[in-house]
């Protein structure tokens, strides 16, 4: 246990505090500028926007994935299980180049969609392409162990009380996946909020339009002020923390009824 | 309701579980099916519960074919081993749920809490409605499956081992539950159970399922007192079992002598006889009986269990009560004079072959 925390405190809050303390030592004012000009703002809307959306496109899709991989046999599976992991082990900048040459009004996805009018690469569109690359590890590898834990006999047993198919997947089986699926779109969106090397290369980047808050915190050090970073930081962290508790509070309203038997 | 099973056939990949079993439950009774792991009791359940789909053969419910009707349109209760119940629901709302989904006639709020809370009385679980499965004990939590299953008033309740994962206390008082239960409510129940002395204890009846297939059908005297196989024979408590044939109205079996007039000359026979089918004594009392040697005794409980040996190191087991065992004064090493009472003998065909009965010897 106190080796636990100390671990932790070393790792993770360490680091966190030398960041909040730097941002504290420049006095209010400054702060304020540095953290809230319009160029910022418009970072922390798009960062969080295409976080938030990238985290539930990959909560719909994420949880298709690991019902389609628990559930049904089919050939291939576990190569398919295992390219589940692959946006995790891949250079993050290699999958915003990939993904970026696809996308591209010259790449072959992006004429195609460029013909139906939609613009992904250098668009906020393809932010959320990138994120949803980058998070779906998180929403599988999440529910897929509940999932797989989740006796059949259960089901089997809302069946002969005469629940129909649609019954036992909204009463039965969705309950008891809630609390993995929010932990995985949880971790879904906080790895979207921090997202770098995959999104520089295939947002553009303009400011006010396609410029995310992880990338300014770059421009602003480039520039030298390590000041100005330091506080988009700060206001992240505080976006992040919160998001998380309020998701963990989900959890556990959602778990303590279901606590593991 | 009663079940009629005609000839059903099922199997998994090369495995047989179930190699043509015709069974009939009347109305209102309460059936074990008795056998060993992997003998096919379970999937006869399931397929009777619609959870398993039979090869071959027909399921009828009061005459009317069921054997494609879904699980969920058979009114059929089903109890699970390992519970299964819904984690994220309160034992009230576990026990509610089959009337809760209930798309025609759904009953209104007040008639759910209403009969809820009736089953709940009716297993003593009342206090506990607020409760989650995960507060509740083993013995607790098999009576919420069991109120659960009986609140859709099914016409048929199966239970698959319903007994299996408690501790032998709590198993005694629960089969003893389930007993009055069905003295209560008269619902057709059958109940899938290895354990012998379950099955003698709470079933009207008995099926004595072996390798896929009927063995014996019976009340619990019948099975017990009149086996129809040795697989039956063995299963439904210990046997001593001697082997021999059978010359002139005598079965020679091993040592023992005993006079079997009735039968006629068998090459190969085996004779079985229980623990306590084998009279003891200190001396040579009537004949047919064969000197041993006590190895052991094991005064557990209101009887004794002997250990014995014959002259050849072939073991023997004996039950005495302990009242007649003092009177024994016997020691381990000590020799002790053995007859069987009665022995069933049976003709050894093969051993794959259920063996034929052919008559008791005295």
């Amino acid at each position: 246990m106190g080796l636990t925390l100390g671990y932790l405190a070393f790792i993770v809050i360490l680091p966190l505090s030398a960041l909040v303390l730097k941002a504290a030592a420049m006095g209010p004012a400054a702060f304020a500028a540095a953290a809230t000009s319009p160029r910022v703002m418009a970072s922390y809307s798009l960062s969080l926007k295409t976080a938030v959306l990238a985290a539930l496109v990959n909560g719909v899709f994420g949880f298709v994935v690991a019902w389609v991989l628990v559930r049904y046999p089919f050939p291939g599976k576990k190569v398919v299980d295992a390219l589940v992991d692959l946006p995790l082990a891949l250079p993050t900048a290699v999958a915003g180049i990939v993904l970026t040459t696809l996308y591209a009004p010259g790449g072959w996805a992006g004429k195609a969609l460029l013909a139906l009018g939609v613009h992904v690469a250098f668009a906020p569109a393809g932010i959320v392409v990138a994120l949803v690359f980058v998070g779906i590890p998180f929403v599988v590898r999440s529910v897929q162990p509940v999932l797989e834990n989740l006796e059949a006999d259960v089901e089997e047993a809302a069946a002969s009380l005469g629940a129909d198919r649609l019954q036992i997947f909204l009463r039965v089986v969705l309950p008891s996946l809630l609390p993995a699926w929010l932990t995985g779109l949880a971790l879904a969106f906080a790895r979207g909020l921090g997202e770098y090397g995959s999104v520089v290369f295939i947002a553009g980047n303009l400011p006010m339009k396609t410029e995310i808050a992880p990338l300014l915190i770059m421009t602003k050090l480039d520039q030298y002020d390590y000041e100005g970073a330091t506080a988009i930081a700060v206001v992240l962290l505080a976006v992040a923390v919160t998001f998380l508790l309020f998701i963990n509070g989900l959890q556990r309203l959602s778990s303590r009824r279901g606590a593991a038997v | 309701m009663s079940i009629e099973i005609k000839n059903i056939k099922k199997r998994f990949g090369d495995f047989t579980a179930i190699d043509g079993i015709s069974l009939h439950v009347p109305a209102g009774e309460l059936v074990a099916l008795l056998g060993p792991s992997g003998s096919g009791k379970t999937s006869l359940l399931r397929i009777i519960a619609g959870l398993e789909l039979p090869d071959e053969g027909t399921v009828l419910f009061e005459g009317e074919d069921a054997t494609l009707r879904r699980a969920r349109d058979r009114g059929v209760g089903f109890v699970f081993q390992h519970y299964a119940l819904f984690r994220h629901l309160t034992v009230f709302e576990n026990v509610a749920f089959g009337l809760r989904v209930r798309k025609a006639g759904r009953p209104s709020e007040s008639e759910i809490a209403k009969r809820v809370n009736g089953l709940l009385d009716l297993v003593q679980l009342a206090p506990l409605a607020r409760r989650y499965p995960s507060q509740l004990s083993g013995g607790q939590r098999q009576r919420v499956a069991l109120a659960r299953a009986l609140a859709v008033e099914p016409k048929v309740l199966l239970l698959d081992e319903p007994f299996g994962s408690l501790d032998a206390t709590v198993r005694l008082e629960l089969r003893r539950f389930l007993r009055r239960l069905h003295d209560e409510i008269r619902v057709t129940s059958v109940f899938v159970t290895h354990d012998q002395e379950e099955a003698l204890e709470v079933a009207d009846r008995i099926v004595v399922i072996n390798r896929g297939r009927v063995e014996q059908v019976g009340s619990p005297e019948e099975v017990f007192d009149h086996p129809a196989t040795p697989f039956v024979m063995s299963f439904l408590g210990h046997t001593n079992i001697f082997h021999g044939r059978i010359e002139g109205g005598k079965a020679r079996l091993g040592s023992l002598t005993v006079d079997a007039p009735e039968l006629s000359d068998a090459s190969a026979v085996s004779g079985f006889v229980r623990p306590h089918e084998l009279e003891i004594s200190r001396t040579n009392g009537k004949p047919g009986g064969v000197w041993t040697t006590l190895v052991h005794a094991n005064p557990a409980g209101a009887l004794v269990k002997l250990d014995l040996s014959d002259s050849e190191g072939r073991p023997l087991q004996a039950v005495v009560s302990r009242d007649f065992f003092r009177l024994l004064e016997v020691r381990a090493g000590e020799a002790l004079y053995v007859r069987p009472r009665s022995v069933r003998i049976f003709a050894a065909t093969s051993s794959e072959e259920p063996l034929s009965f052919l008559g008791e010897a005295i």
